[in-house]
């Protein structure tokens, strides 16, 4: 039994290589070339959604450079386009993506319940998350890091918060506030929680707060949104992985997703992808993380 | 449901945490709706015109607002509430002292918004005291000041206090917002916290902060039943 799931996943992901293999001439002339039909194995969640001609994909609707709704009510960013070339790699054309809002909060919730196919949202890939769904990728691994006022010398890292008088904001129930709190003092008067970044720079530019902290891709942004006003502290001191997540036990989607990832990491669509958004931001363009494919 | 067994101390400091903020919101809100309605029924035009202005702004403003302008608006202005960092008070409300305001600033949003509502509670309250009373104590020589404190508050305080009742339990019911406002480890934070950091299922834990408001709002309610039967008899 085990045998002939494993032969058929590999069958599919041969299959789905093969079919990305022709289509792959005409990919520079638009997305929406490759929609259509196309093969996938029976039952697969693939054909379903091959069938259906339509995804419906999870991603931030607040996350400057990675999925960011702006005043044309459709959102853009790294995420999103990620989730654009992972539907057109099953056919589907990006008009007929559903985007749906996926904050921290609800993403296991909204996978559970099947209402999105796939979450694409800055979302770390991480033990606990892995007993309540699967995770395909990395796709790209960013660090935490600590975003201070331009002329504040005070705060060189996480261990400055040990002396317990610098205050620290983060975003509720994310996985940077969790990180944080191993070094603070007293977590009572050292942290803030808000649902959003934005306000945590407030809190930060009005001075109730010396630092914000989260993953140094949303921090950049923010820099590069205020310049001049806002720094990098140090070094990144977390590593976490954004992964793309989907229902648990989903083997050959996994695999698929995680197959159509390793074929846009090496013809350059990855790269392109990030240019376009995140990697305004910065100057290197990173190099594209290992896939897990646990 | 073993959320709530494992994760018992988050719900145990939040309902604390929360407690705090209600008492000392409650004891706020109540001191704020006093001079509300005090106000309004003042002699003094100017006096009317501020209590009737108050209760018209933070009435009718979404709780939401009230907190956005207390949380991020204050801060602007360059306050941080340090005069709530009242000595003794502070060691006991250990929240009270520390340098960060959101615990301060939750405690004056849930105040000046539902004092709008004592306010008319108590307002309604005098309004139950038949007019001869106020007319008596006038005729044997009493101030309006005098008047009010010994014999009409009395009064509307026995009328409104039901009422009085319903708008405190909504105040604790209101102050989960506080936990989306920077207050830290409140029963809505401490909920929001263990749903998505730590990934534990979304219905147990809600279940967890509804028992922690119901601790809170189910005997406040008993007890306003318990004072209105007792009114029926006393009549």
């Amino acid at each position: 039994m085990r045998m002939t799931r494993m032969v058929a996943v590999a069958a599919v992901a041969a299959l789905s290589l093969g079919i990305a293999a022709c289509g792959g001439d005409d990919s520079d002339s638009g997305n929406d070339s490759s929609s259509g039909s196309k093969d996938f194995a029976a039952g697969s969640t693939m054909e379903k959604l091959n069938k259906a001609q339509k995804i419906t994909i999870g991603t931030k609707f607040d996350q400057p450079g990675f999925g960011l709704k702006g005043l044309d009510g459709k959102p853009a960013g790294f995420d999103v386009e990620i989730g654009k070339l992972i539907a057109d790699e099953l056919g589907i054309a990006d008009d007929k993506i559903t985007w749906v809002e996926t904050p921290s909060a609800v993403r296991e919730e909204k996978i559970e319940k099947a209402e999105v196919d796939l979450v694409v949202a800055t979302y770390t890939i991480n033990d606990k998350r892995k007993e309540r769904i699967d995770f395909a990728g990395p796709y790209y691994e960013a660090g935490q890091n600590i975003l201070v006022k331009a002329d504040d010398s005070s705060i060189t890292g996480p261990d400055s918060f040990k002396a317990g008088d610098k205050k620290v904001c983060s975003v509720q129930g994310s996985t940077p506030a969790t990180n944080i709190e191993k070094y603070l003092a007293n977590k009572a008067s050292q942290l803030v929680v808000f649902d959003v970044y934005q306000k945590c720079v407030d809190a930060l530019t009005n001075g109730q707060v010396n630092a914000v902290t989260t993953d140094n891709v949303i921090l950049l942004g923010f820099i590069a949104r205020n310049e001049g006003k806002f720094k990098l502290a140090g070094e990144n001191f977390t590593k976490e992985p954004y992964g793309i997540g989907l229902k648990k036990g989903d083997t050959a989607f996994r695999t698929f997703v995680n197959d159509t990832l390793d074929k846009i990491f090496k013809d350059g669509q990855w790269e392109k992808a990030w240019k376009d958004t995140a990697g305004k931001y910065v100057d290197e363009t990173p190099t594209p993380p290992t896939i897990n494919r646990y | 449901m073993s959320v709530l067994v494992d994760h018992f101390d988050v719900f145990a400091s939040g309902f604390w945490l929360t407690f705090q903020l209600c008492l000392l919101s409650a004891v706020g809100a109540l001191l704020m709706g006093t001079l509300g309605a005090v106000m309004r029924i003042s002699p003094v035009p100017p006096l009317r015109w501020v209590g009737t202005a108050y209760v018209t702004v933070f009435r009718n403003c979404p709780l939401t607002i009230v907190f956005f302008f207390a949380a991020f608006g204050l801060p602007s202005l360059g306050s941080n509430a340090d005069f709530l960092k009242i000595p003794g008070l502070d060691s006991l409300f250990t929240r009270l002292g520390i340098d960060l305001p959101y615990f301060r600033f939750g405690i004056i949003a849930l105040s000046l918004y539902t004092g709008a509502f004592v306010c008319e509670a108590i307002r309604s309250g005098i309004n139950a005291v038949s007019p001869g009373q106020a007319e008596a104590a006038r005729a044997i020589g009493l101030t309006f000041t005098q008047n009010l404190r010994f014999v009409v508050l009395p009064q509307a305080w026995k009328a409104a206090i039901v009422p009085l009742g319903s708008v405190i339990i909504a105040m604790i019911k209101n102050s989960a917002l506080a936990g989306f406002f920077g207050v830290v480890g409140d029963l809505s934070n401490g909920a929001q916290n263990l749903t998505s950091a730590l990934g534990e299922p979304i219905i147990p834990v809600f279940v967890g902060v509804s028992i922690g408001f119901l601790i809170m709002t189910a005997p406040l309610g008993l007890l306003l039943d318990r004072i209105e039967r007792r009114r029926t008899v006393a009549r």
